[in-house]
C-alpha cells in the first residue's frame, strides 16, 4: 500500500513555501472563527497517502477537519482562527514528503461546479419522471381501458409537466439564446419537440384522447441530459487539469523592500524596481538584472541549451530560468512590452489568431441537422393538412417527426466517446485540456518534436561507469546531499539508490558557481567544477565541452569524475518508429547547438532536424507547415516552444514543462516516457472512428424511423422503443473504446 | 381500481424516496471525490479515526459559546 508514497526521509520536504510566509492570501473565512485553506497535493495516489496527510493535519490541535480529495488531488483544511498559521498546515503536509501548493478556487470554478450539480439534479428529476411515466405508459400500451387510461394519462401529466419545466431548462435557455442571436442550434428543435409534445399530450389528455407522448418527452430529456452531463464532465476534467497544473507551477518571488522586510508576491504582481530574492533551486519569476550574488542558471526552458550559464552582478536574467547554485538578489526590470516573456506571449497570440477556430464534427453536424429537422416537421404538417384537411392529425404527425428526429443519439454520440476516451487517457497520466483536441489529434500527418526536455529528459543523468571506490562515493553523497544544485542532487540520488551511506562531515560550505567544500577528520574534500577541484592539469582525459562534469577532490587531489548528459527518454526511438510506421514523419526543431541535435536525430532515425532556432523561428516554421496543408502535432516543453505549440494543429507538452507551454498545449502527459504521445494518438484515432460510427448509426436510425413518423405511424410505443434503443447502441459503441485501450501496452 | 389506488401512490412514494435520497447525497458532496471514496474503503485505520468534524467538541472544550 505504501509503495507509491514518498518516503519523507529520502525526499526533502518542500519547506520553502512554509518558510517564506505570506500564505494568508490563500485563506478564506468560512464561518465565525473558522478558516479554510485549499491546497494542491499532486503526489497523492492511494489510501495510505490520504490517511497519512489527514492524520498529520488532524494531529494539529487547531484543525477542525481535513479532507483529501483524490479525484482533484486537493486537500481542504479547516481550522480555528488564531490557533494555527496556514504555514503550519502546509509544513505538516510537506513533512509527509508531499509537494504542496496553496490554491484559491476561482469564482469560475465554483460556478462550474454548481452547473454540474444543477445538471445532475435535472437528470435525477428527469430519470424519476421517465421511469414512473414509462410504468404507466406500458399499462396503457398493454390495453388499459378508457377510464383507467385517462387516469394514467392524468397522473403522467401531473408528473411530466413539472418535470419538463424543471429538467428542460438547460435546453430552453440555450435554445432561446441561440434564437435571440438569430441562429439555430441543436437545442431549438429539442426544446420545440419537448414543449410541443408535452402541450399536445396535455390537450389529448383533456380530450380523453388515445395517444399521449408524455413518456417520449421526458425520456428524451433524460437521454439528452445524460449527454449534456457527460459533456460537462469532460470539460470539468479538462478545466481541473489546467487549473491544477498552472497553480502548481505558478511562480512568485520573495520581495525585499527598502526596510528589509520580506514578503512573498505572485509573479503577476511583481513591478519594475522591486528587489526579489531567488534561492538556489528556485525558478526566477521575472526578467531583471542581478544586483547581488553569483550563481549558475539553467536556461534550457528558454533556449533549449542544457549547459548552465554563470551570472554575476550586472548580468541580465530572464523569467523562467532556474537558479542552480547560489542565492541571487535581482532587480525586476522593465515590465510590459520589453520583456522576453511579453515577446513570447505576443508570438503565441499571433499564432493562435492565425490558426483559426476548429469547428468540431458535432458542430458541423448540428449546423446541417437542425434546419433539416424543422423542414421535415414543417413538410409533414403541410403535407397532412393538404392531404386530409385535418389540422389535429397533421400536428400529431409533425410532433411525432420532431420527437423521432430529436438528436438523442446524436447528443450522446460525441460526449459518450469523448468521456470514455479522456477517462482512459486520464488514468494513463495524460490530461486532455481541450474538448476538440482528440478530434484534431486523430487527423495529424506530421510530428514535430522539441529536443531538450521533450525527446530528452531535460534533467542531467550520470553517465556510467563511475570509476570510484565506495569510500569516495560516501564522501560524494555526504557533500551532495547538502546542496539543492541539480547536479549535486543527481549524484545524491544515484549513490543513495545504490545503498551507499553518506559520510558524516564536520562542516560543509557551498560556494556558488564553484561547488561544495567539506571537512572530515581534518581532511578537506571538495565536490564541484573542474577548476574548483584543481583538476585542470593533473586529470586524466581532456576537458569535454559537450559534457557537464563534476569532480570530487580530496586534499586538493582530484579523485573521481562524474559526467552528466541530458539523456534521451528511453522510448524516444520507439515513438519515432511508431509514427513512421503509420506514414507520419517526425522532425526535430531545437534551440540547442547543432552537434547534440544532429547526434540525437541520427540515433532516433529522424532525417529532418533544425538547431539553434529562436522561439519565433519555431512558430513560423510550424505555421508554414500548416499553410502547406500539413496537420502538425507539436510536442514541446519549453517557454521557447510555446508559440510553436499555439501555432500547431494540435500540441502536447510533458508535465515537467514550463507553465506557459502547458497552458498552450492541448494535451499534457506525465511520467518519464514519451510513449503517451503515441498512445494518445492511437486512442484519438479509435475515438474518431467510434464517433463516426455513432453518427452513422444515428443517421441510419433516422432514415428508417422518419418515413414511419411522416406517414403518421409513429405511436408513442414505437417512439419510445426507437429512442431508447438508439441511445443504448450509441453508448455501448462508445464503451468499446475501453476494450481497445486494454489491448495497448501500458505506458 | 382499488388496487391501483394503493399501488400507484406506493410506487410513486418509493420512487420519490429514491429521488430524495439521491438529491440529498448529491447536496452533501458524496459525488465530489469518487476516486477517493473507492480508496478509503481499503483503509483499515479509518474505523478508528476520529470523526471528520470535531468543531463542536473542540469549541465546548475550549469553553467558547457555539
Amino acid at each position: 500500500m505504501t509503495a507509491c508514497c514518498p518516503d519523507p526521509l529520502i525526499v526533502p520536504p518542500d519547506q520553502g513555501l512554509a518558510d517564506r510566509g505570506g500564505l494568508e492570501r490563500w485563506v478564506r473565512e468560512v464561518g465565525p472563527g473558522r478558516l479554510r485553506l485549499e491546497a494542491l497535493v499532486p503526489g497523492v495516489h492511494c489510501a495510505a497517502c490520504i490517511t497519512r496527510i489527514e492524520v498529520a493535519l488532524r494531529a494539529i490541535p487547531a484543525v477542525i477537519s481535513a479532507r483529501v480529495n483524490l479525484s482533484t488531488r486537493r486537500v481542504v483544511v479547516e481550522w480555528l482562527a488564531g490557533k494555527a498559521r496556514p504555514e503550519d498546515l502546509v509544513a505538516a503536509i510537506a513533512g509527509c514528503g508531499y509537494e504542496v501548493r496553496p490554491w484559491l478556487p476561482s469564482a469560475e470554478a465554483d460556478d462550474h461546479k454548481a452547473e454540474g450539480r444543477a445538471l445532475l439534479t435535472a437528470l435525477a428529476i428527469a430519470g424519476f419522471a421517465a421511469a414512473n411515466i414509462m410504468l404507466l405508459s406500458v399499462s396503457v400500451w398493454s390495453g388499459a381501458d378508457a377510464a383507467t387510461r385517462d387516469l394514467f394519462h392524468w397522473i403522467s401529466a401531473l408528473i411530466a409537466v413539472p418535470a419538463v419545466a424543471f429538467a428542460g431548462r438547460p435546453f430552453f435557455a440555450s435554445g432561446a439564446r441561440a434564437l435571440s442571436r438569430g441562429r439555430l442550434n441543436m437545442d431549438v428543435p429539442i426544446s420545440l419537440a419537448v414543449i410541443l409534445a408535452a402541450a399536445m399530450s396535455l390537450y389529448e389528455t383533456m380530450q380523453s384522447g388515445a395517444d399521449a407522448y408524455f413518456d417520449a418527452a421526458v425520456t428524451l430529456l433524460f437521454f439528452l441530459l445524460v449527454g449534456r452531463y457527460l459533456d460537462h464532465m469532460m470539460r470539468a476534467r479538462a478545466r481541473s487539469a489546467v487549473t491544477g497544473l498552472l497553480a502548481l507551477n505558478s511562480t512568485g518571488a520573495t520581495v525585499i523592500d527598502a526596510l528589509g522586510a520580506r514578503s512573498f508576491v505572485p509573479a503577476g504582481e511583481l513591478r519594475p524596481g522591486m528587489d526579489i530574492l531567488i534561492a538556489a533551486g528556485e525558478r526566477i519569476a521575472a526578467d531583471g538584472e542581478v544586483v547581488h550574488g553569483q550563481s549558475d542558471l539553467d536556461r534550457a526552458a528558454l533556449t533549449g541549451e542544457p549547459l548552465p550559464e554563470t551570472v554575476r552582478p550586472g548580468s541580465a536574467v530572464h523569467a523562467g530560468t532556474l537558479n542552480l547554485t547560489g542565492p541571487l538578489r535581482v532587480r525586476v526590470g522593465a515590465a510590459g512590452d520589453d520583456t522576453l516573456m511579453a515577446d513570447i506571449v505576443r508570438m503565441m497570440e499571433a499564432a493562435e489568431a492565425g490558426r483559426g477556430r476548429y469547428v468540431s464534427l458535432a458542430e458541423r453536424m448540428a449546423r446541417a441537422y437542425a434546419p433539416a429537422v424543422h423542414i421535415l416537421a414543417g413538410a409533414t404538417f403541410l403535407g397532412w393538412l393538404v392531404a386530409t384537411g385535418d389540422g389535429h392529425a397533421a400536428l400529431l404527425a409533425a410532433i411525432a417527426v420532431l420527437i423521432i428526429t430529436c438528436p438523442c443519439a446524436l447528443g450522446l454520440a460525441v460526449p459518450a466517446v469523448q468521456v470514455v476516451a479522456s477517462g482512459i487517457l486520464f488514468r494513463r497520466g495524460i490530461l486532455v485540456k481541450d474538448a476538440t483536441a482528440l478530434e484534431r489529434l486523430a487527423g495529424i500527418d506530421r510530428v514535430v518534436f522539441d529536443k531538450t526536455g521533450t525527446l530528452t529528459r531535460g534533467t542531467p543523468s550520470l553517465i556510467p561507469p563511475i570509476a570510484a571506490a565506495t569510500g569516495d562515493l560516501e564522501l560524494a553523497l555526504g557533500l551532495a546531499q547538502r546542496s539543492r544544485h541539480v547536479l549535486a542532487q543527481t549524484i545524491a540520488g544515484w549513490t543513495a539508490r545504490r545503498g551507499i551511506a553518506p559520510a558524516d562531515f564536520d562542516s560543509v560550505t557551498e560556494r556558488p558557481g564553484e561547488g561544495l567544500e567539506g571537512r572530515i577528520h581534518a581532511a578537506v574534500v571538495r565536490l564541484g567544477s573542474r577548476p574548483f577541484c584543481a583538476a585542470g592539469d593533473k586529470a586524466a582525459g581532456a576537458p569535454d565541452s559537450e559534457l557537464l562534469e563534476v569532480w570530487l577532490a580530496r586534499d586538493g587531489k582530484p579523485a573521481t569524475r562524474f559526467s552528466f548528459e541530458d539523456a534521451a527518454r528511453a522510448d524516444a526511438g520507439e515513438v519515432v518508429a511508431a509514427f513512421a510506421a503509420a506514414g507520419i514523419s517526425a522532425e526535430i526543431i531545437s534551440g540547442d547547438r547543432e552537434a547534440p541535435v544532429a547526434a540525437l536525430a541520427r540515433r532516433l532515425g529522424i532525417e529532418v532536424f533544425r538547431s539553434g532556432w529562436l522561439p519565433g523561428a519555431k512558430a513560423t516554421y510550424v505555421e508554414a507547415l500548416e499553410k502547406g496543408g500539413h496537420r502538425v502535432l507539436m510536442v514541446g516543453d519549453g517557454i521557447n516552444d510555446a508559440p510553436a505549440l499555439a501555432a500547431a494543429h494540435v500540441s502536447m507538452a510533458p508535465a515537467s514543462g514550463a507553465d506557459i507551454g502547458l497552458a498552450a498545449a492541448d494535451f499534457v502527459f506525465t511520467g518519464d516516457r514519451l510513449f503517451p504521445v503515441v498512445f494518445a494518438w492511437r486512442l484519438a484515432r479509435a475515438a474518431e472512428r467510434a464517433i463516426r460510427q455513432n453518427f452513422g448509426l444515428a443517421i441510419a436510425y433516422n432514415l428508417v424511423a422518419v418515413p414511419v413518423a411522416m406517414a403518421g405511424h409513429a405511436s408513442p410505443l414505437i417512439a419510445a422503443i426507437a429512442m431508447s434503443s438508439s441511445s443504448l447502441v450509441v453508448t455501448a459503441n462508445a464503451l468499446r473504446l475501453r476494450l481497445m485501450a486494454g489491448r495497448e501496452p501500458a505506458p | 381500481m382499488t388496487a391501483l389506488a394503493i399501488l400507484i401512490p406506493a410506487a410513486l412514494l418509493l420512487g420519490g424516496i429514491g429521488l430524495a435520497a439521491f438529491l440529498w447525497s448529491l447536496r452533501s458532496g458524496q459525488y465530489d471525490d469518487l476516486d477517493g471514496a473507492a480508496m478509503r474503503i481499503l483503509d483499515d485505520d479509518r474505523d478508528k479515526a476520529p470523526p471528520p468534524d470535531r468543531a463542536k467538541a473542540k469549541m465546548e472544550q475550549d469553553g467558547e459559546p457555539l
